[in-house]
């Protein structure tokens, strides 16, 4: 099953939404809880990401009976250095951000310890692509 | 301990959900929501923060987190309300610190997550 869904830069009020209606899903699909925690906590700091970094973003997400695929695509400044994003405490987020109780640097390795697998794509000046898949 | 004894001690105030039998065995205290993430088992945890706003129940939703109290006179919006009452939490405020909330809650054997 794919759905698809809009995520705009800046709205922070709705971040969470799109991670909050795939919980419901994998819940009622009868999914382990570890792996739903692991796969929303995942889901939820890159979606956290699309608000806080880029101007709007696509997320698309493939359910299936052995495994969930994920794939956040945006449109915005893009990760010029991917390994150094990807370390814990660096942080390139705005106050009104860091105010939502992120931008500490923990969000990409936060993505990664909770993704079985994780690609994470970008080019400057267009946007970012993640890609999570877990295996249930 | 029962969230009534931790609403008496902490001077707090239920904003939403029910005061159970459940008990809460530990708490973690952070304003950082992608601290709240790492933790894995969220049972029987109480949050302590002075972060009020939507993320932080967004956060306590995926973490799976029931029970949050809100230190330093922070206010909980109805909007954070009702979304905590969707996720079956209890909210609670108090005007009392961080520090103190943890110091109070540390001597009455609620026990640090780490």
């Amino acid at each position: 099953m794919i759905t698809e869904y809009h995520v705009n830069g800046g709205d922070f009020t709705n971040a969470g939404s799109v991670s909050s209606t795939v919980k419901k899903m994998m819940r009622q699909l009868g999914v382990d809880s570890t792996v739903v925690k692991r796969t929303v906590v995942a889901l939820y700091e890159a979606e956290v990401n699309i608000v806080a970094h880029a101007y709007r973003g696509v997320v698309t997400v493939d359910l299936q009976p052995d495994k969930i695929y994920i794939k956040l695509a945006d449109e915005g400044p893009g990760i010029a250095d991917i390994p150094q994003a990807m370390q814990e405490g660096y942080s390139t987020a705005s106050v009104a951000v860091r105010e939502m109780g992120f931008g500490a640097g923990m969000g990409l390795p936060n993505i990664k310890a909770n993704s079985d697998i994780l690609n994470v794509n970008s080019v400057v000046g267009k946007g970012t692509t993640v890609e999570i898949t877990n295996n249930f | 301990m029962k969230i009534d004894e931790i609403i008496a001690l902490v001077e707090g105030k239920l904003i939403e959900g029910k005061t159970t039998d459940e008990e809460v065995t530990k708490a973690f205290a952070s304003d950082l929501m992608s601290d709240v993430l790492t933790i894995k088992d969220a049972s029987s945890l109480l949050l302590i923060t002075g972060l009020a706003n939507m993320q932080t129940i967004r956060t306590c939703e995926m973490s799976e987190i029931r029970y949050i109290l809100f230190v330093r006179g922070k206010k909980v919006t109805e909007e954070m309300k009702e979304l905590a009452e969707e996720n079956n939490m209890v909210l609670i405020e108090t005007s009392y610190s961080m520090y103190k909330v943890a110091g109070i809650l540390y001597a009455n054997n609620i026990n640090p997550l780490y």
